[in-house]
């Protein structure tokens, strides 16, 4: 049994005193910022990282607290939903539908409950598929070359770009835009300067980090100046919280079922969580039919979509390990991670770092134990950190994105370009371009190229070398198929509006 | 007339021409492949004008816009981040993230009371986690003032 040797192994680098109180401390981190409205797991994340290694963490140690902190807001989204009506990041979007309604029925504490077991089955199904699938997609992975690695890129794009965005040009636009600026710097082919207009700044590129924390946390601090902090007060009592037994029984299938689902979705490159919400509630809600009465607060409508986007947090994580391409905005972030501490991710990362990819898994294991113990029992705890006002609140995330940046790099250019991603953000958002195509882009643009370039050197130039093998072809289609299939089933996917105060 | 989507497309079919014509005067080397350093460059402009002519054609409805006033805030907010960027070296880290945060609060909550305390504490309490808990190297005040 290969796999219980490589957990064995897992568990034995993330169970030691130190990285277990890292992995606590990123689950409470966590937490609390899915669940502040308007901070997801992307930003949390970001905010992170360059602190983090400041603090000189080494590498499995950065892993498991980022990681930590990752499934931790994805719990975390869900108490902003059901309390607020705000969704606190997008795939927790799905979780207002039936949350909301719950809360406002005077069951608030059900709704958490519930929802914080069906997250719990999902991460944890989802980490143990992860462990399963991961080394053999990796093997599979070995099999690239350049022309397969081009076409996947493109892949992740068009999906990104197709599917889980609303308007194609607009997401095509944005992975334009982050690639553009993925080409700043030195060309590291012919050595010359390419886009730095002589300033020397630029010459070694764009950080991605300055880019990311500008585009997903300081846009948000913009957001929250426009609307002076309204609607961010409790709507609802959250009274004594018991454990609802029979409901969470009552969901089980629906649980197992939106995992599975969950999974999958979370799996294609460039679907990511927030796909995965959204089918399983609909899956959910077309098997219940009309005897249940999804939209009016029913535990079925909790459970999946928590379960549903848990599990494709989880799954999100398999193509970013093995390929190197990000299923959705915070595996992006994550990637930034990895590629801050010169790990490559891809197929070689599970033959030369096993301690690495197996301690990531453990940890995530036990974050999911860690978590459910913090969602459930202290879900109060949380609940009260909810009310404290923006006005001091989002102050204080920029302060923090601001010193993070500035002690990793230490150059007050870095800032000012962090502002004005932050101001491109905060404009994109409102044209309703999408901001994680372009981490995408920034992240990816220089490995795309060179693939580009090395598919072309080895052809000598000949560009049928791109559609020359099965699994290439496949991606091509894959990726056109994927950019396309939204005009035929844009009606089907149109995501129901949020349930309104007045009702 | 949808003009918001109209306006950046246009904006953004400009940009892709710019970025275009910027990939033709890239310098290139005697070492170079098959596909060179401009052929990429060119491609994401081609994409990119492609895009910004659709979005020219077929705009999405408005966007909510802020008013005057919260267009203001937005602004001086900004212009507090882009000091902040050029005084946090010279001026150490207490007084210009007091400043930095206590204009950001008040532009937030339009409490000046809130904003002074927020200002200070968060200066005062986010220093001495950075410093002593997390050990980033930082300077409370200005250099010139520590010797």
């Amino acid at each position: 049994m290969e796999i219980i040797n490589n957990l064995y192994l897992g568990f034995s680098v993330a169970l030691s005193p130190y990285t277990l109180m890292l992995a606590v401390i990123g689950c409470f981190i966590g937490t609390i910022v899915g669940a502040l409205p308007g901070l997801g797991p992307s930003n949390g994340v970001a905010i992170l990282i360059p602190i983090t290694f400041t603090m000189g963490l080494d590498a499995t140690a950065s892993l498991v607290l980022l990681t930590a902190v990752y499934y931790g807001a994805m719990y975390g989204g869900r108490i902003s939903s059901i309390l607020l009506n705000i969704p606190g990041d997008e795939p927790a979007m799905m979780t207002t539908l039936d949350g909301y309604p719950m809360a406002k029925n005077g069951r608030a504490g059900d709704a958490l409950v519930i929802s914080g077991v069906a997250s719990f089955v999902g991460a944890l199904l989802a980490t143990l598929a992860l462990a399963i699938v991961a080394p053999s997609l990796a093997r599979v992975a070995y099999l690239f070359g350049p022309a397969e690695y081009f076409a996947l890129y493109l892949l992740a794009f068009c999906t990104l770009g197709g599917v889980a965005s609303k308007n194609q040009a607009k997401a095509a636009f944005a992975s334009c835009v982050g690639l553009g600026i993925a080409m700043i710097g030195v060309d590291h082919t012919t050595g010359m300067t390419r886009y730095t207009g002589g300033n020397l700044h630029l010459m070694d590129g764009i950080d991605f980090l300055v880019a990311i924390v500008g585009l997903f946390a300081v846009s948000e601090v913009f957001f929250f100046i426009e609307s002076h902090g309204k609607d961010s007060s409790l709507g609802v009592k959250l009274g004594k919280v018991t454990i609802p037994w029979k409901d969470i029984f009552h969901t089980r299938w629906t649980m197992l079922r939106s995992s599975i689902v969950g999974f999958l979705a979370g799996v294609l490159p460039g679907a990511g969580a927030s796909l995965g919400s959204f089918l399983t509630y609909m899956m959910e809600k077309s098997i219940a039919g009309k005897r249940e009465e999804f939209g009016t607060g029913v535990a079925k409508g909790v459970a999946a979509p928590e379960a549903g986007n848990n599990a494709a947090a989880g799954g999100a994580l398999v193509p970013m390990l093995t390929l190197g391409v990000p299923g959705s905005g915070t595996t992006a972030v994550l990637l930034a991670v990895l590629m801050t501490l010169n790990i490559t991710p891809g197929p070689t990362l599970f033959a030369d770092r096993p301690d690495v990819v197996w301690g990531l898994i453990a940890s995530l294991i036990i974050a999911n134990f860690v978590l459910l113990f913090m969602n459930v029992p202290m879900i109060k705890v949380f609940v009260r950190i909810l009310q404290v006002p923006p006005a001091i609140l989002l102050p204080g995330v920029t302060m923090v994105s601001f010193v993070g940046i500035y002690s990793l790099t230490g150059s007050y250019f870095d800032l000012l370009l962090m502002t004005v991603f932050g101001i491109v953000g905060y404009v994109f958002r409102k044209l309703d371009i999408p901001t994680v195509p372009v981490i995408l882009g920034i992240l990816l643009g220089a490995n795309m190229e060179n693939n580009l370039r090395r598919a072309m050197v080895l052809s000598d130039g000949d560009w049928t070398y791109l559609f020359s093998s099965g699994i290439a072809i496949t991606l091509w289609v894959a990726a056109i198929a994927g950019f396309l299939a939204p005009f035929f089933v844009r009606n089907f996917l149109k995501k129901p509006s949020r349930p309104s105060d007045a009702q | 007339m949808k003009l918001s989507d109209r306006l950046f497309g246009l904006i953004a079919t400009i940009g892709a021409l710019a970025y275009g014509a910027g990939a033709l005067g890239i310098q290139t080397s005697f070492m170079s492949d098959p596909v060179g350093s401009k052929t990429f460059p060119l491609m994401i402009a081609t994409v990119a004008f492609l895009c910004g002519i659709v979005m020219m054609l077929k705009p999405d409805d408005e966007p909510e816009w802020p008013v005057a006033r919260s267009i203001g805030a937005l602004i001086i907010c900004a212009a507090v981040l882009v000091g902040y960027a050029y005084a946090l070296k010279p001026g150490g880290f207490l007084v210009p993230t007091a400043l930095a945060s206590g204009i950001l609060s008040f532009q937030i909550s339009g409490k000046p009371k809130l904003a002074v305390i927020t200002g200070v504490s968060l200066s005062v309490g986010l220093f001495v986690v950075f410093k002593f808990v997390l050990g980033l190297s930082l300077f409370g005040l200005p250099r010139w003032l520590m010797g």
